[in-house]
């Protein structure tokens, strides 16, 4: 059933890519409003999760809802009404290399409203002052550096103000201080905007610092609560998650074979 | 070792019989995407810039040298027989009926189709496809549809320019060689019938632009996302694109006579 307080939800999906599965009968929730990051080892299936429910890719079984809709078997052009409403920051950011910054920015403006240019080109500056980057709108995308990359693709993620914006790996291949600007960066987007934005990392140190939820892809389970909750969870593996215990490894490697059913 | 070859032979008759399914799929997506607005003419400028114009240089070349080439063969060969004056139907009729569409579309592959492949799909690998969907931007509507339709817009028009250089070519090496300017003309005039050679040798180039547009742009939309990905579907497109375009030249020959 749909939860009115859970933005979104996936209810025991499988997920298979050809003959390799990823996961089985996976059952998660991500509450409304909050910062919700998923933690797991490479090739838990972290990213996927992101991918299924912007509907880029479709499950083997099971269910995803997107603000209480089911969003699992909606054709491509069914899915172009649930995307307005959901922004996605892409690991590599994603931009159009042929673009300049601002032609990336003024993009999903220009295709989806009846906005003249004076109007978008105020919209663009507004979002690229939201993430410091004023003078960059004349750049192409590979004059940028990795960081400012990031949040250019983040910049144009909320061009369209989402309910929902789902970020692949915001941190990965930055150094400490740009982590930190787009650490600032989602959680202002989260408390001024009210969005709910579910992050996939691998960054234990940033998720405890953002998250108002968090979920472990873990090889048989997913463990979810908040920060307090899973500092102090009973199963020794989140521990060793959380605190990259090398003497005590968490099972982080997925041999979905040997995985029981249910994953909750 | 029997039931295996024709287990063999199944699977491949499966494969390919889906990859038909696919591409007729994707092209009438395609053809959906072309009369969908926005137009995208902007887009489709900037593709016919990109495929046609910064094609010029290698058509030019290439026409002349053809040209050159089938001059001298040309007079080299009706000297024997004292018929110098027909060089210029000769030249003309090979370049226009035949070696014009043929080898404009041979070099346009190469050139631009193979970038085309590379670029869709790169951007397959980049994500910016998957991008361009989270935006509710349809990719074959923005990125691969004018693509594919400034390959079909070009490919006469860089025929024409190829089948213009030839002829010069030609006509250069036979004045060189002795041939009358004035007769290279005239048997080119009196050879070549606007309805038969000039329309149906454009109509050649318009179905190889569709041929080339096509399999470029499928084969970097479904390239594996990886750098190895975009590499085969690149070498796919020029040699699937290069052997379709002979064989069907021969078909289209056989058929419409051109």
């Amino acid at each position: 059933m749909p939860d009115a307080d859970n933005h979104l939800q996936l209810d025991r999906v499988t997920m298979a890519f050809g003959d390799r599965p990823v996961f089985e009968n996976l059952s998660c929730s991500f509450p409304r409003g909050e910062i919700s990051v998923i933690l797991g080892g490479s090739g838990s299936g972290k990213s996927t999760i992101l991918r299924l429910i912007g509907g880029l890719i479709h499950p083997v079984s099971g269910r995803i809802l997107v603000e209480g809709e089911d969003i699992t078997h909606l054709h491509e052009r069914q899915m172009t009404a649930v995307r307005m409403k959901l922004g996605m920051l892409f690991q590599g950011g994603a931009l159009l290399d042929s673009l300049s910054v601002f032609d990336n920015l003024a993009l999903p403006l220009r295709e989806h409203t009846d906005a003249d240019e004076t109007a978008i080109a105020a919209a663009v500056r507004d979002r690229l002052d939201a993430v410091g980057l004023e003078d960059v709108g004349a750049l192409l995308p590979n004059q940028l550096s990795g960081g400012m990359r990031k949040r250019v693709a983040l910049a144009r993620a909320i061009m369209r103000d989402p309910v929902i914006l789902l970020c692949d790996e915001p941190f990965s291949g930055l150094d400490p201080i740009s982590t930190r600007q787009i650490e600032a960066l989602l959680v202002e987007i989260n408390q001024r905007r009210g969005i709910t934005i579910v992050v996939v990392s691998h960054h234990v140190d940033s998720t405890m610092r953002m998250a108002g939820r968090i979920m472990i892809l873990l090889p048989d389970a997913v463990i979810a609560g908040t920060r307090d909750e899973l500092r102090h969870h009973r199963d020794p593996r989140v521990s060793a998650f959380l605190t990259a215990d090398r003497d005590n490894p968490a099972d982080l490697l997925y041999p979905v074979e040997q995985r029981p059913g249910d994953l909750r | 070792m029997r039931i295996a070859l024709l287990a063999d032979v199944g699977v491949r008759s499966t494969t390919f019989a889906e990859e038909i399914g696919r591409i007729t799929v994707f092209a009438s997506r395609l053809c959906g995407a072309a009369v969908r607005r926005p137009l995208r003419m902007r887009r489709f400028v900037d593709e016919v810039f990109y495929l046609g114009v910064l094609s010029l240089v290698i058509i030019c070349v290439c026409g002349l040298a053809v040209g050159a080439v089938l001059g001298l063969q040309g007079y080299n060969t009706l000297e024997r027989f004292g018929a110098t004056d027909a060089l210029g139907t000769v030249v003309g009729l090979s370049l226009i009926r035949e070696l014009g569409p043929v080898l404009t579309a041979l070099l346009t592959t190469g050139r631009a189709g193979s970038a085309t492949t590379a670029e869709i799909g790169t951007m397959v690998a980049t994500e910016q496809l998957d991008g361009l969907r989270m935006m509710s931007i349809d990719p074959l509507h923005y990125v691969v549809m004018p693509k594919a339709l400034a390959m079909v817009f070009v490919m006469p028009l860089l025929s024409a320019l190829f089948i213009v250089c030839g002829i010069t070519g030609g006509y250069l090496v036979g004045v060189y060689w002795g041939v009358d300017p004035g007769s290279y003309i005239t048997s080119l005039e009196t050879a070549v019938t606007f309805w038969d050679e000039v329309v149906g040798s454009l109509l050649k180039s318009l179905c190889f632009g569709i041929l080339v547009g096509l399999i470029a742009t499928y084969r970097g939309y479904f390239s594996a996302p990886t750098s190895q990905g975009v590499s085969s579907a690149t070498t796919a497109t020029v040699v699937q694109a290069s052997v379709s375009i002979l064989i069907f030249d021969y078909f289209i020959t056989a058929l419409w006579g051109v």
